[in-house]
């Protein structure tokens, strides 16, 4: 005799699997709750949590991140859509924080604006850290006239104020954002070729370093496993304020009319074009000061905070290239 | 202390003659022929003549091969002749002679408004760590190393200018124009002195030789003004020493916010100009300027700080 | 009997870390006569500086919760800060251990010995611009009067000519004469009490002789008190009239150097003398105490050193020591003395046998 499995019995073995499923899966949640929960609770964590300044400064980068990724759906107007009729327009329930000139709404220019100053920062802090990075190990590890003349090259370059050699390159390569891009990242390089170098120098000289390079291990992957590792904290602080030092000096360019062009909804060029109407529309000008501020503010704060945690023995280094 | 001078500005020089091929080769990033985009500005848009083109690129140097441009060019800049300006055939010296004060002026002016305001906030914010004054010190150091200093300058200005009118909204002259954009440029300053002070009093009021002062019965003023406040201010004087170097990045937009004449504004006419000569020469003017406070910090350094002494090694 | 110089009753100072709270200094008591020398001994950690400097009143971040200091009578932990301007500038003078941390790097040793001068002169007047020495806006009046003293005080303190040093800064000094300008610091002051924290730790064998030569020189010159931290119980034997040993930020025991090095009564001292070296034969290990110095987190019931003890038992760590009457005045704080061998009978035992 052949027991066949009734329909009932089919049924709850089903439910008993799905049951099962839904347990693991909960499990599967609440082992990666508990982990979030521990990692909440571990010490870098907690030690960057402990100050109120880090926690601001991690929620407005974080504001802005989401604002630039979401921006067309946030932006309650397309930013380049010009009402000529409803120029200067004080805040209104349509136009949250006014028009402009051109009558385009102020609100919807700011959060584009966030996209535009988030972009030139990830690429001219992404330049800057490999060119950076890249001279720093030659630098470090070829030592001799290699390194000096890379570090004499270094020496040029700081000799002077960034700001004012990025105006320079960007102006004779012509106004555009692409070209304050690579003004910024010619200038930026430097601070991380230093960083780099000097972390190379340190780890090269350790007894580990020396002994995988005595079992033959490549140059590469030395870099690689050991030298990389070690510099990343600093790195890591000093992009984050580098961040900073690049949205100001960005909007400072641009509001110099070398960088991005109306209509683009840049905030520094928002200031430049609304500057004539400061008497009669305080909001034009205001607005974009504001958004400048915050988000220069949330990476100086958060680049302190990572410093707190990644980087304690960095003295509070003083790398105001800015304007 | 003379070798090391000499030392340093030999070092010096050698960074000047990067600075110098660096600025002569920055005319040949442009985009296109200078001399014919030059022309059709003095023109007025027009076309320039294939002649036109000859006869400008004969007087200015340019139908020579690069290495005998640049070498010409350092020559000149030897004799301190920085070339002409494009446009009016002005000497680019006299061009900078006469927008140098104007500058200056601002760059001092902003110097001491950040002094003014950063040594106290830095060395109260240091001795009361922790502290209402303290916190509250610092989130305004950080909230004015954040403020794009062009928006800073509207917003004193729609205050005190359009508002209350107390002082002029641009211009120069008077001592009233400097205002604004002194506060204006001191701002960001003054936020990077009042941070460092604060770390650097902080580590010195750890010292021993604190204790000893107030262990001889010193006010805690003197303690903190003359035995902390003192060794405190060396590591702040290389930084001041290098951002007055980077006044010189304020002082172009800040010019520009208050319609101040400057080497900023000078600077900015001639890069939207085209005008190579004067660009260079500012650039240059600038390298010097830099280097030459370098050096004067460097020693004023070692005049404040005892143990480093300026004979032996200087290392 | 007249009044000590200096008494310290039931002193409790503490230090607050993020957590939890170090007991430094547990309930000190002892006096310090005037002219005499009392050495304070032990280990570190056992809270012989913060005693130091809770008498001086440099005590922070730590803070002062129970006790009295008196000087003079006066109630240094009620004070205000005039007074202890007033008494650090005329009355008690503190020399710190490592002279090389102590004197300020940027102003010149005679600068810093004019300074306690100054105080010394008039210390609830003290103008910022008098101290700064902003040219033209202080007064040069008695400036040769006090460039004299500054040289007297300078040779007092065994520095060779002093007149061409008047300019030197601190780092052209080495280490011994460095702590010789320390003293020239604090002696400007004309103390009736010295507080000598470690002065000869951080210096060489021959140079720490020198200082301890000049201490004693200097304390029948000018007939001073001086208190003498040290963890050597030679710099003891060589200059002190008494010593108090600590122990865990408690006194163990009290007594005349004589009494302390001859005939001590507490397990402790025992313990700590068993390890000098000059104790120790050739080649011999040197004797060492077992364990650990206790963290002092906390309350601390009983003896302190009970964990560490030969003879402890129950009692030790249940309730706080009584302080027991050695006879000529020692002291220790002991609850099993009677189980601790007594050297003075123990001598008078072998002397006996023989």
């Amino acid at each position: 005799m052949t027991d066949e499995p009734t329909v009932s019995d089919r049924l709850k073995s089903i439910g008993d699997r799905l049951r099962s499923v839904g347990v693991q899966a909960r499990s599967k949640l609440g082992e990666a709750r508990s982990r979030l929960v521990a990692a909440y609770h571990s010490r870098p964590v907690r030690q960057f949590r402990s100050n109120t300044l880090n926690v601001i400064g991690l929620v407005i980068v974080l504001t802005l991140i989401l604002t630039a990724i979401f921006a067309p759906m946030l932006a309650p107007h397309d930013p380049e859509e010009q009402h000529l009729r409803d120029r200067l327009e004080g805040p209104s329930a349509e136009h949250p924080l006014g028009t402009d000139q051109l009558g385009q709404d102020v609100l919807s220019r700011l959060i584009f604006g966030a996209r535009v100053s988030l972009k030139i920062g990830v690429a001219v802090v992404g330049i800057s850290l490999a060119i950076g990075t890249a001279v720093g190990v030659t630098a470090g590890y070829a030592g001799g006239y290699v390194d000096e003349g890379l570090m004499r090259l270094v020496d040029v370059l700081l000799a002077f104020p960034g700001l004012l050699l990025a105006l320079v390159i960007a102006g004779i390569l012509g106004p555009s954002l692409t070209n304050i891009m690579i003004a910024l990242a010619i200038v930026g390089w430097t601070s991380y070729a230093r960083v780099v170098r000097g972390s190379v120098l340190s780890v090269k000289e350790e007894e580990y370093v020396k002994a995988s390079q005595l079992m033959g291990t490549g140059r590469l992957r030395i870099v690689g496993r050991h030298v990389l590792p070690n510099v990343m904290g600093p790195v890591v602080v000093l992009a984050t304020l580098d961040m900073a030092t690049v949205i100001l000096s960005t909007a400072g360019l641009s509001f110099l009319g070398l960088g991005a062009q109306p209509p683009t909804p840049e905030w520094g060029t928002m200031i430049s074009e609304g500057r004539y109407y400061l008497r009669s529309a305080w909001w034009v000008v205001n607005f974009p000061g504001l958004a400048i501020m915050f988000a220069v503010l949330g990476f100086n704060l958060l680049g302190d905070g990572l410093r707190d945690v990644l980087d304690p023995r960095e003295e509070e280094s003083v790398q105001n290239k800015g304007l | 202390m003379w070798k090391y001078i000499v030392r340093r500005i030999i070092s010096g020089l050698a960074v000047l003659l990067g600075v110098s091929v660096l600025t002569f080769s920055l005319t040949f990033f442009t985009p296109g022929d200078p001399a014919r985009t030059i022309l059709r500005k003095q023109m007025g848009g027009r076309s320039p003549s294939q002649a036109a083109i000859e006869r400008f690129r004969e007087a200015n140097g340019l139908n020579d091969s690069i290495p005998v441009q640049y070498v010409n060019w350092v020559t000149d800049v030897m004799q301190g002749d920085l070339g002409a300006s494009y446009h009016s055939e002005t000497a680019v010296t006299t061009l900078i002679g006469q927008n140098l004060m104007p500058t200056v002026e601002l760059a001092v002016a902003g110097l001491a408004v950040a002094l003014v305001v950063a040594i106290p906030t830095g060395v109260i914010s240091a001795v009361h760590k922790g502290g209402r004054l303290d916190y509250g010190s610092q989130v305004l150091a950080l909230l004015g190393l954040s403020m794009p200093n062009f928006w800073l300058g509207y917003l004193l200005m729609l205050v005190f200018a359009v508002q209350l009118g107390v002082l002029p909204t641009h211009g120069f002259g008077t001592f009233g124009h400097l205002v604004l954009p002194a506060v204006t440029l001191g701002t960001g300053m003054a936020a990077v002195i009042t941070r460092l002070l604060r770390s650097s009093m902080l580590e010195v009021l750890d010292e021993e030789y604190i204790q000893t002062a107030r262990s001889k019965g010193l006010k805690e003023r003197i303690v903190v003004y003359k035995h902390t406040l003192r060794n405190a201010l060396i590591p702040v004087i290389t930084i001041v020493g290098l951002q007055f170097g980077y006044l010189l990045n304020g002082a172009v937009i800040i010019e520009m916010v208050f319609q101040r004449p400057g080497l900023g504004s000078l600077l900015i006419d001639a890069i939207f100009a085209r005008n190579y000569p004067v660009v260079q020469g500012l650039v240059l003017i600038v390298a010097v300027v830099f280097v030459v406070t370098n050096l004067l910090v460097d020693i004023t350094y070692r005049y404040v700080d005892p143990r480093i002494s300026l004979g032996g090694g200087g290392e | 009997m007249t009044e000590p110089l200096l008494s310290v009753e039931n002193l409790h100072t503490h230090f607050e870390t993020h957590d939890r709270t170090v007991h430094a200094v547990n309930g000190v008591s002892f006096d310090i006569e005037p002219g005499e020398v009392v050495g304070i001994v032990g280990e570190s950690g056992s809270g012989k500086s913060v005693t130091a400097r809770s008498i001086m009143r440099l005590e922070e971040p730590g803070k002062i919760v129970d006790g009295s200091i008196r000087y003079r009578g006066e109630a240094l932990t009620e004070a205000t800060d005039e007074t202890i301007r007033r008494l650090r500038g005329q009355d008690m003078s503190m020399v710190f251990q490592d002279p090389m941390t102590t004197l300020n790097p940027v102003f010149t040793v005679s600068e810093q010995i004019v300074e306690s001068l100054k105080v010394h002169d008039n210390p609830d007047h003290q103008p910022l611009r008098e101290y700064l020495r902003i040219p033209f806006l202080h007064d040069r009046t008695d400036w040769a009067e006090k460039r004299d003293r500054v040289v007297e005080l300078m040779s007092e303190v065994g520095i060779p000519n002093p007149e061409e040093r008047l300019d030197a800064y601190p780092h052209e000094f080495s280490g011994g004469m460095r702590q010789r300008a320390m003293l020239a610091i604090a002696l400007a002051s004309e103390p009736d009490l010295l507080i000598a924290d470690e002065p000869t730790t951080a210096l060489d064998v021959t140079i720490q002789a020198q200082i301890l030569q000049i201490l004693s020189d200097l304390r029948a010159s000018r007939d001073m008190s001086v208190m003498l931290i040290t963890h050597d119980i030679g710099v003891v034997s060589e200059v002190c009239d008494r010593v108090i040993v600590m122990y865990g930020g408690q006194v163990m025991e009290t007594g005349t150097t004589e009494q302390i090095l001859t005939q001590p009564r507490h397990p402790y001292t025992q313990a700590l003398l068993d390890c000098m070296p000059q104790q120790t034969e050739r080649k011999e290990q040197l004797a060492t105490i077992e364990g650990q110095v206790p963290n002092q987190l906390g309350d601390i019931e009983g003896c302190p050193f009970a964990s560490r003890c030969a003879y402890a038992d129950a009692a030790c760590t249940s309730a706080s020591m009584p302080v027991c009457d050695c006879g000529d005045g020692q002291e220790a704080a002991c609850c099993a003395l009677d189980r601790v061998p007594d050297p003075t009978r123990e001598a008078v035992g072998v002397e006996g046998s023989r």
